[in-house]
């Protein structure tokens, strides 16, 4: 339909066709950081759309490798990346569902022997036509216990992976250095794993704006001191241990809310505005254990 | 004798595209698809063997399609049939079946007649393919 009579394509049209420019600016506003990430997956996205023009002129020679990992520190955006991702593929037309089945070791691997191939055929069988996503994909191998039935799960994914690549795409996620060993005891993964994504720690800002956007998201918003208790409360978070980037913020706000919710009802609360139940102060905040945790980084 | 029964029985048998076409359309009205076969061709013969459990949670074609390929390699010298279930309150039964693969060979019925008090006939059909036992019918 975008042809026009010297068999030329407007890549443009094409483009605003699959709504795909859409989804690239929605990953822009709501993904707050991840360049990287972002300029792997524009470029994904823009071989996608070239493959797709270049099939309606019957110049495709197949369906290209998909399947992708995504390494990357705990509550970097994986997942919510691979949602995308799905998104993405199915406005392409690469998949035909544009679902996300997200798993872990448990849901493929059996407890017992005949109980693990039935299963990863039934997680298989689910996230046909849309993406599987697996979670921490280096648990699938247990190097250390030779009875242990992830290997064969590793087999009929592969052999999945390899045989109907039309019909589904696997992504798999994990923290970098082990998702390295992982692929290097599974050479076969790493050849089939065509975009190796890594995601990057979020900066100081980035978590702030991070924080700032899911307040707003739930009619919440900082107060002056509280913003500026809580810049001091990420430089804190982020030099102790199990940091885990947004998702360690997104427990420091649901803490801070209990609390403020405390102080609202403890104050005895007789005349309440609707600024002040959305209000989260500095003193919600300074409350939390990570203050008195870390006494080199802390002033107060 | 080419036996028919279930949806379609009269077009030729399907092909792989329109049984395809016609899971993917069960999926969009939320029913659970499942493979069933049997090598006893007789017309009353309702209660098939299950092949593993109806899928109730697929959303592509392809799975299921998957599991008929399966159930073609291992029993591909009987009827197999599709079976669409549909769960919802007051359904609760199959909306849609019909057969996915037939025996290269099917030898058809012979009629028997019983002859009775009176001039009465009692008339049955058996088919050519249950003389030999389950399992090794349809085999040359």
């Amino acid at each position: 339909m975008n042809d026009d009579q010297a068999g030329r394509i407007s890549l443009k049209a094409e483009m605003a066709d699959a709504g795909i420019a859409d989804v690239l600016a929605e990953l822009d506003r709501e993904l707050i950081g991840l360049k990287p990430v972002k300029a792997r997956i524009q470029e994904i996205a823009s071989l996608l759309l070239v493959e797709r023009v270049r099939r309606k002129l019957s110049l495709a020679t197949g369906t290209p490798t998909l399947h992708m990992s995504f390494t990357g520190n705990p509550g970097t955006g994986k997942t919510t990346v691979a949602l995308r991702m799905a998104a993405i593929l199915h406005r392409l037309g690469f998949v035909r569902r544009g679902h996300l089945v997200s798993v872990t070791r448990d849901d493929l691997v059996g407890q017992y022997i005949g109980h693990r191939a039935p299963k990863t055929k039934e997680i298989l069988k689910k996230a046909m036509g849309g993406v599987l996503f697996i979670d921490e994909a280096y648990y699938l191998y247990r190097p250390e216990n030779e009875r242990d039935y992830g290997q064969e799960a590793i087999e009929i994914l592969l052999q999945v992976m390899e045989n109907q690549r039309d019909d589904l795409v696997v992504i798999l996620a994990g923290y970098g250095d082990r998702m390295e060993k992982f692929f290097e005891s599974n050479p076969g993964f790493r050849s089939r794993i065509a975009h190796h994504i890594d995601f990057p720690d979020y900066g100081e800002d980035e978590l702030l704006h991070i924080a700032v956007t899911m307040l707003a998201q739930q009619n919440y918003s900082f107060s002056t001191g509280g913003r500026e208790a809580f810049v001091r409360y990420i430089a804190a978070r982020r030099a102790q241990p199990h940091f885990a980037n947004a998702r360690s913020i997104r427990n420091a706000l649901d803490r801070a809310r209990l609390r403020a919710a405390y102080r609202l009802v403890s104050s005895g609360g007789d005349s309440v505005t609707a600024e002040d139940l959305s209000m989260i102060e500095a003193a919600d905040i300074l409350a939390s254990r990570v203050f008195n945790q870390s006494p080199p980084a802390e002033r107060s | 004798m080419r036996i028919t029964q279930g949806c379609f029985s009269f077009l030729p048998d399907l092909t792989d595209d329109q049984i395809s076409a016609q899971v993917q359309y069960c999926l969009s009205k939320g029913w659970a698809v499942s493979f069933e076969f049997t090598d006893d061709p007789h017309p009353r013969n309702t209660y098939w063997e299950m092949w593993g459990l109806p899928m109730f949670d697929l959303k592509d074609a392809a799975g299921a399609m998957l599991e008929l390929k399966e159930c073609r390699r291992a029993f591909g010298d009987r009827y197999i049939r599709l079976c669409g279930f549909d769960a919802t309150h007051g359904w609760e039964s199959l909306r849609i079946s019909f057969l996915v693969n037939r025996p290269k060979e099917e030898p058809g019925f012979s009629l028997e007649r019983q002859e009775m008090g009176g001039r009465n006939i009692r008339y049955s059909t058996r088919s050519y393919a249950v003389k030999r036992p389950e399992g090794s019918r349809y085999q040359p």
